[in-house]
């Protein structure tokens, strides 16, 4: 029974920040039809920078506490930097191409960016540890979790809160979903789509750089961090439906679940398990638990 | 209508690598082992590129073809025969392996198109990756080590075995190129290009898209199947690796770079690929992606249809 609640527990956990970095991937896709393969190392990058900015904050000797602010405060540095540059400088040369080729076009994105991240931080690994205990541990049942996992939960719902109430309530939101619907219709209605496409990506971008600075303190940051995410990040919207936002939240917490309810039960089968139920959602819903109807264009 | 020159161009060919092959370099023959067995994944991708298929999983099948004669032996505990030490079976057999797996998996993948076709590859090739890690029969994430003493079943002398896996590996790249060119100019070959361009159109002339999209899958699982035998030997060594995206992704980027207008052109792109991961590799191992991501940006924008398209008349497009 202890163990079933620590499978609920560590799953959840574990989806809260898939949500996060799978929540900009959909949103990206939705909005602009771009599978961005570079969003791990946008994830990558978000993680690196909290690091080296927690680990500056920790030697300056500055208020402990002030730390938790720097997690958001890299996740913007990232967003306003980088997805700008990618947006502006590169991927809006590629619009109204095919899809296949704007996934290669972000998977040379991931090649520049994985090198560009060697370049900046070398291929040592970072720690930025400190935050991760600071507000201490909860228990519960038996098992002691510290409070910082129940915070990510905590933002994870924040953040799917924030977004499905711009995108519903605000009129920037509204005009986000008509570009959704229809991009040359709302283009026609004098929606300026190049700006919801620059605002989606940067926000997009920065929701992958939130979950990098996120997870920074539970782990030990390294090269190959955006290439494992990147993955897992596509069965999440896979699962749940490319483009949709309950399908995310759901996809994550599919795989949460099931990696750690695998990790617990049956460690040989964690990472396979994951594709399979991929492979298994794909085989049933061809276009994911939460896809929409689509009217057939000729 | 003038006469098909072509296979007498790669019989032509053939002789010229095989005759060339003594004169290069133990390095350069290594290297181009390893072209020639990936431009022969390539080559499968450009079947599907055809068909307006861009599968990011055929790392499944490449490490189907390095892992299937050995694994075969050591999971029922058979006997060393020509299936664990021979240059031309290994090989054969990691393409019939492939072939077949890619014969099950097809009639579910031939319904898939776009990033979904994408995506359903690239799940089964982390299954596959999943499952191999953590197989301790097989090494796990470590891997093993693969070795060859016969060709055909003619044991090689000391000193030998470089070049007869050279020879091996040219005289199936050629044997594949005359398949693929034949096939690519039968009447089922060219039903590819219609499929990506209309395959509503094409359904309603009476082909089946289906099937045709499906022979044209298992094809480039043989394909790769053979390559990652011819790989594998090469190397030596195997590991779950060869099934990550990141492999597939690099198959693809090849694909991308050769174009998808000639059945050569993979071999090309394969060699410059090659040359170029080891040169930058040696002088700069820390941006030699970041060569390759903005060597795969340039040919995006300004080559579409490849570097192959640089040859020959413009305009044809992929």
């Amino acid at each position: 029974m202890a163990s079933l609640v620590s499978v609920l527990i560590d799953g959840i956990i574990y989806s809260s920040y898939l949500f996060i970095i799978a929540l900009g991937l959909t949103l990206i896709y939705g909005v602009m039809k771009i599978l961005n393969m570079a969003h791990g190392s946008l994830y990558a990058l978000g993680a690196y920078v909290a690091a080296t900015l927690i680990g500056a904050w920790f030697n300056a000797g500055l208020n402990p506490y002030g730390s938790l602010a720097l997690l958001a405060l890299s996740a913007l540095l990232v967003g306003v930097i980088a997805g700008p540059i990618i947006e502006r400088g590169l991927l809006r040369f590629m619009y109204g191409k095919d899809e296949i080729v704007l996934i290669l076009v972000t998977y040379s994105i991931f090649l520049i960016l994985e090198d560009v991240i060697k370049l900046i931080w070398g291929v040592e690994s970072y720690t930025a540890f400190q935050p991760y205990g600071l507000l201490g541990n909860i228990d519960i049942g038996a098992l002691p979790y510290t409070v910082y996992d129940a915070l990510l939960v905590v933002v994870a719902v924040l953040v799917g809160v924030a977004v499905t109430f711009v995108l519903t309530r605000t009129r920037q939101g509204k005009l986000l979903v008509a570009v959704i619907h229809d991009r040359e219709i709302s283009a026609a209605m004098g929606i300026n789509v190049g700006r919801v496409y620059f605002i989606t990506f940067t926000i997009g971008t920065m929701l992958a750089a939130l979950g990098g600075a996120l997870i920074a303190p539970k782990v030990s940051v390294v090269p190959a961090m955006g290439v494992e995410v990147i993955v897992l990040a596509f069965a999440v919207v896979v699962i749940g439906g490319l483009g949709s936002l309950p399908g995310a939240a759901l996809g994550a917490l599919i795989v949460g679940l099931v990696r750690s309810a695998a990790v617990h039960y049956l460690p040989e089968v964690e990472l396979f398990s994951i594709y399979l139920v991929m492979a298994l959602v794909l085989i049933v819903r061809p276009k994911g638990l939460f896809s929409a109807a689509e009217a057939r264009k000729i | 209508m003038k006469a098909d020159r072509t296979p007498l161009w790669l019989g032509i060919g053939l002789a010229v690598f095989l005759g060339g092959g003594w004169l290069i370099p133990a390095w350069a023959q290594s290297l181009a082992i390893l072209a020639l067995g990936k431009g022969l994944v390539v080559l499968g991708l450009l079947l599907l590129m055809r068909c307006g298929l861009v599968s990011f999983g055929q790392g499944l099948y490449y490490c189907l073809g390095a892992y299937a004669a050995v694994s075969i032996s050591k999971i029922f505990n058979l006997p060393p025969s020509l299936l664990t030490s021979d240059a031309v079976v290994m090989p054969l057999a990691g393409g019939i392996v492939a072939g077949a797996v890619a014969f099950v998996l097809g009639f579910l993948l031939a319904n898939y198109r776009s990033i979904f076709f994408a995506m359903l590859s690239l799940a089964f090739s982390m299954i596959l990756y999943g499952l191999l890690i953590k197989m301790s029969v097989l090494g796990s994430s470590d891997g093993f080590n693969i070795t060859y003493g016969t060709a055909a079943g003619i044991r090689l002398a000391p000193g030998a075995h470089l070049f007869a896996l050279y020879a091996v590996s040219v005289a199936m790249v050629f044997a594949a190129l005359l398949g693929a060119h034949r096939f690519l100019s039968s009447h089922t070959g060219r039903l590819g290009p219609a499929i990506r361009d209309n395959e509503l159109r094409v359904e309603y002339m009476g082909a089946s898209v289906r099937n045709v999209v499906h022979l044209n899958y298992v094809a480039a699982a043989v394909l790769s199947g053979v390559g990652g035998g011819l790989v594998a030997l090469s190397i030596g060594h195997i590991d779950p690796d060869l099934a990550y995206w990141t492999t597939s992704g690099e198959f693809v980027f090849v694909a991308i770079l050769s174009g998808t207008t000639n059945v050569a052109a993979p071999f090309l792109g394969s060699l410059i690929f090659e040359w170029i991961k080891s040169v930058a590799y040696q002088y700069t191992p820390y941006t030699w992606q970041l060569v390759l991501g903005v060597a795969l940006l340039l040919v995006i924008m300004f080559l579409p249809a490849g570097l192959w398209s640089l040859f020959g008349r413009r305009g044809k497009g992929a």
